[in-house]
C-alpha cells in the first residue's frame, strides 16, 4: 500500500468574480507559522504575488460592482452575507486546516476562530436592515419640512487586512464595510494569505456579486501605497498597517488626504499601530467608519 | 418694467460699541498678543476700518491650549451634563438678549445684509446653543456607543461667511460633549467671534473653556500642530481642508472638515417655475453666494431652459444691491478684496472659455467691494466656472434631457455638498435623491439650516457632519475608545 499522492491548490487573487494569477506572474513562497518542533519552517504555497496593475483592476471591479450591491435591498444583503456564514460552514475543516497551518494554533483553538469568524458574518448580517434606523431618522426643523437623514455607503473601499488574524481579524474588517453597500479591494496578510483566498473562495460559491469583495494578495507595502492614493478609492481601512513589514501608517494616511479619503485608522493610541483584539464583540465604529449621511429636505404644505 | 424705488431705511449701529482695538481672549480674560503683529477688520461695504486686532502667535496659540487643558481636566469635563447644559441655556439666553447688536456687528465686519444678519444668522446661533445645551445631559441616549465621553481640547478654525453661525457650529457641540475649545475666527470677520468672548464672561463660564485667538493662516497652522490638540474643527476651502489632512496624517488627533462645494440645483420641466427661479436666487445670491452649499450650477431640463433663464435674469433686476445696513438690500457687499478678485479672475475665465456672461447692470457703490449678480449660459461641464467653486454672487447655467444626464452632470465634480432638485413628481424626487452623491438635497427648497438637521458633505467636500444626533460624534470618544 502506497500513500495517496495528494491533489494541491492553487492560490491565486480574487478579482471580479473570477480568480486570476497576478498579472506579473509573481508569486511567493508562504510558509507555515512556526510551532517550534521544526528547525525549517515547512512550505504551505505559492500565493500569487499581486502588483499595483493588479490593484487597480480590482479598484475597476469594486467600482463597477458599487452600485448594484449598494442598491440591493438591505433584505438582500443580510441575506447574501448570511449565506457567506452557511459556505463557510460546510468548508469548515480547510478554514480550519488553514488558520492552524498560518497562524501555528492548536487543533482546538483553530475550530473556536473559525466559528466566531462564521458568527462574526451572521453578526453583520443581521446589521444589513438595521443599522439605517438606528442611525438616520427624521430632524424636527423648526420649520413646515419633512426633513429627513438616512446612511449610505461611502463607495469603494480599500482595506488593508491584519497581519495576524488572518480569518477573524479579515471576517471583522470586511464584513461590516460590505454590509452597508461599499464593495472593497482587501490586502491579505502578507504572512498569511491563504485563509483570505479560502474566504475568496467561499464568496464566489455564495450568492456575493462579483466585485463586491476583491482579494490581493503580495507585499502590503508594495501594493499600499497605490490604494492609497487611488483616487477613484474612497475610503481606507488602515487596521492591517500594524505590524506589516515596510510600512509606517501616517505615510499611508498622508496619500490619502490627497482626495480626502475616509480613514480609518489603525488601533493604538501612540504613532505605533497594534492588531485589535478581534475575538471581542464589536460595536458599530467599523460599520458607521464607511457611511455616509445625507439629508433630504422637501417643504411640507397644503 | 416699473420698478419701485424703496426709501432708504438704515438700521441704527448706535446698538454697537466698537473698541478700537481688541487683545486674545485667553483663561476668561482678554489678553495682550505676544509678538504677532496687529492687523486691521474693514467694513467691506464702506473700506472703513473698524477695529485692530491681534495677530496670535504660536506662543499664544500654546497658551489658550494650555488655558483649555486645565480648564478642561479641572472643571468641564467633571462638570454633571445637566451644569454644563445650564451654561450653554445661558449662552443662548443673553444670544437672544443681544441679537440686534450681534446682527448689526455681523454686518459691519462681514458685508452680509442687515436683514440676513438679523432674520437668518443670529436667530440660527441663538438655536445652536439652545440645542445642543439639551444633549449635555442626554449624551448617552444618542446611540453614539457606550459610555459617551469628551475627546478632550478642540482646536477650531472657522471661515468669514457666517462668522457666528459658524462658532455656533463649532463651540456648541464641542461645549454639549464636554469638550474645551481653541477657536480662531477668520482673519476678516473677528468681532463678533470678540463679542461672543464678552458674552461667555457675563455667562461666568469657567474661564478657558472657551478661548478665542484672532490671527490669519500661521495662526491657524499653529493650532493644527500643536500636541496639545486631540481634535480639530474645520470650515473652509477643500485647499486648506486638504493641508489639515496632510499636517494630521500618523498622529492620533482627529479631524472634522467642512470644505468646499459646487452645488446643482436640477430644475425639471414640470417644477413650479417661479418658485424654482426664488428657489435659484435664494441659493446663489444669499450672502452674495458666499454660500459653501450655494447652488452654483443650475442645470435645467432642456424644453424649459430658455423660460427659466429669462424669468431668472428679470428676476435679478429686482434685487437691491448696496448697502448692507439698509433693511431692504438684498445683497450686500463681497467680504474682501481679495475675494472680489478671485471672483473677477473666475468670471473673467467663464468668458474666455466661450461662456455667454450676463449681469443685471445695476449701479453699484462706490467704495467698498461689490459684485454684481451673475448669470453665465452656453456653459460646458469642463468649463472652470462649472467646476470650481466661486464663492460669489455667479451661477452657471447647464441643461440636461433625462433624469440620468442630470444625475451624473450633478455628480460630476470633485465635491458632494448640496443638490437641488425642483420637480412636482415625488418619485422622481425621492429617486434622485438617492442618486446624488451630496450631503445634503435640497428638493422643492434650498439653503434651509437648523440645528437639529445634520450637514456635511460627500468625496472633497469634507469628513464628518455638523448638527443633529450625528454631530455629536465628531466630540465624543465612546466603548474602549483610547
Amino acid at each position: 500500500m502506497s500513500a495517496r499522492v495528494d491533489v494541491r491548490k492553487t492560490y491565486k487573487l480574487y478579482i471580479g468574480g473570477k480568480f486570476p494569477r497576478s498579472e506579473s506572474g509573481r508569486s511567493y513562497e508562504v510558509l507555515a507559522a512556526p510551532t517550534g518542533r521544526r528547525a525549517t519552517p515547512r512550505f504551505l504555497a505559492n500565493a500569487a504575488m499581486g502588483s499595483r496593475k493588479d490593484a487597480r483592476d480590482a479598484v475597476v471591479a469594486a467600482r463597477k460592482a458599487q452600485p448594484g450591491w449598494a442598491g440591493a435591498t438591505a433584505y438582500n444583503r443580510g441575506q447574501v452575507l448570511y449565506r457567506v456564514a452557511e459556505v463557510m460552514e460546510g468548508r469548515r475543516a480547510q478554514l480550519v486546516q488553514d488558520v492552524r497551518d498560518s497562524e501555528g494554533l492548536t487543533p482546538a483553538r483553530a475550530e473556536a476562530v473559525v466559528s466566531a469568524a462564521i458568527d462574526r458574518w451572521v453578526w453583520y448580517a443581521g446589521w444589513a436592515d438595521k443599522y439605517a434606523q438606528v442611525l438616520g431618522g427624521l430632524n424636527p426643523v423648526a420649520g413646515p419640512y419633512f426633513d429627513i437623514s438616512a446612511p449610505e455607503p461611502t463607495g469603494v473601499v480599500a482595506v488593508l487586512a491584519p497581519q495576524a488574524s488572518s480569518l477573524l481579524g479579515l471576517v471583522s474588517v470586511v464584513a461590516p464595510v460590505v454590509v452597508s453597500g461599499n464593495t472593497c479591494v482587501v490586502l491579505a496578510s502578507e504572512e498569511r494569505p491563504l485563509p483570505a483566498i479560502d474566504l475568496a473562495e467561499c464568496l464566489a460559491t455564495s450568492d456575493v456579486p462579483g466585485g463586491v469583495v476583491n482579494v490581493v494578495t503580495g507585499r502590503t507595502a508594495e501594493v499600499a501605497p497605490w490604494l492609497a492614493s487611488h483616487r477613484d478609492v474612497n475610503a481606507i481601512d488602515l487596521t492591517g498597517a500594524a505590524d506589516a513589514a515596510g510600512v509606517e501608517w501616517g505615510d499611508l494616511e498622508l496619500a490619502a488626504a490627497e482626495n480626502l479619503k475616509r480613514v480609518l485608522r489603525p488601533g493604538g493610541s501612540g504613532p505605533e499601530a497594534v492588531e485589535p483584539d478581534f475575538d471581542a464583540v464589536p460595536d458599530l465604529r467599523r460599520l458607521t467608519a464607511f457611511l455616509e449621511t445625507k439629508t433630504v429636505w422637501h417643504p411640507k404644505g397644503r | 418694467m416699473p420698478t419701485f424705488e424703496y426709501a432708504p431705511a438704515p438700521e441704527s449701529r448706535a446698538v454697537v460699541d466698537i473698541a478700537s482695538s481688541h487683545g486674545l481672549f485667553i483663561g476668561g480674560e482678554f489678553v495682550e498678543a505676544t509678538g504677532g503683529k496687529p492687523f486691521k477688520t474693514l467694513n467691506p461695504a464702506t473700506e472703513e476700518v473698524l477695529s485692530e486686532v491681534s495677530e496670535a502667535s504660536a506662543d499664544d496659540v500654546d497658551a489658550a491650549v494650555r488655558a483649555a487643558r486645565t480648564a478642561y481636566t479641572r472643571v468641564w469635563s467633571r462638570m454633571s451634563g445637566a451644569d454644563r447644559g445650564k451654561y450653554l441655556y445661558r449662552i443662548a439666553r443673553i444670544i437672544q438678549e443681544r441679537a440686534r447688536e450681534l446682527a448689526v456687528l455681523e454686518t459691519l465686519d462681514n458685508g452680509k445684509p442687515i436683514k440676513e444678519s438679523r432674520d437668518v444668522d443670529i436667530p440660527l446661533v441663538a438655536a445652536h446653543f439652545f440645542y445642543h445645551a439639551g444633549w449635555a445631559d442626554k449624551l448617552s441616549y444618542a446611540a453614539l456607543g457606550e459610555n459617551p465621553r469628551p475627546v478632550g481640547v478642540v482646536g477650531q478654525v472657522i471661515p468669514w461667511n457666517f462668522p457666528l453661525l459658524m462658532l455656533a457650529w463649532k463651540v456648541a457641540p464641542a461645549l454639549a460633549c464636554g469638550n474645551t475649545v481653541v477657536l480662531k475666527p477668520a482673519e476678516t470677520t473677528p468681532l463678533t467671534a470678540l463679542l461672543f468672548a464678552e458674552i461667555c464672561q457675563q455667562a461666568e463660564l469657567p474661564p478657558g473653556v472657551v478661548n478665542i485667538v484672532t490671527g490669519a493662516g500661521t495662526t491657524g497652522q499653529a493650532i493644527v500642530d500643536h500636541p496639545g490638540i486631540d481634535k480639530l474643527a474645520f470650515t473652509g476651502s477643500t485647499g486648506v481642508g486638504k493641508m489639515i489632512a496632510r499636517s494630521i496624517a500618523g498622529t492620533r488627533k482627529k479631524a472634522t472638515l467642512e470644505l468646499g462645494g459646487k452645488g446643482a440645483n436640477i430644475i425639471f420641466d414640470d417644477a413650479p417655475v417661479d418658485q424654482a427661479v426664488e428657489g435659484i436666487v435664494n441659493g446663489i445670491f444669499f450672502n452674495q453666494g458666499h454660500v459653501c452649499c450655494a447652488g452654483s450650477r443650475i442645470l435645467v431640463q432642456e424644453n424649459v431652459a430658455d423660460e427659466v433663464v429669462r424669468r431668472l435674469k428679470r428676476r435679478l433686476t429686482t434685487l437691491r444691491i448696496g448697502d448692507p445696513m439698509d433693511k431692504n438690500t438684498d445683497v450686500g457687499a463681497i467680504n474682501s478684496r481679495a475675494q472680489l478678485q478671485r471672483i473677477e479672475e473666475m468670471t473673467a475665465a467663464g468668458s474666455q472659455e466661450g461662456a455667454e456672461r450676463w449681469d443685471s447692470g445695476c449701479e453699484l457703490p462706490s467704495t467698498g467691494y461689490w459684485f454684481r449678480p451673475t448669470v453665465f449660459t452656453d456653459v460646458s461641464q469642463s468649463h472652470r466656472i462649472a467646476q470650481e467653486e466661486i464663492f460669489g454672487p455667479v451661477v452657471s447655467v447647464l441643461t440636461f434631457r433625462t433624469p440620468g444626464e442630470a444625475v451624473a452632470k450633478a455628480n460630476n465634480t470633485p465635491y458632494g455638498l448640496s443638490a437641488g432638485i425642483w420637480t412636482e413628481k415625488g418619485s422622481r424626487i425621492l429617486w434622485m435623491a438617492d442618486q446624488l452623491r451630496a450631503g445634503v438635497v435640497w428638493a422643492n427648497t434650498f439653503n434651509k439650516f437648523d440645528p437639529t438637521s445634520p450637514f456635511g458633505g460627500y468625496k472633497e467636500s469634507g469628513y464628518g457632519r455638523e448638527g443633529g444626533r450625528h454631530g455629536l460624534e465628531a466630540y465624543v470618544k465612546t466603548g474602549s475608545e483610547q
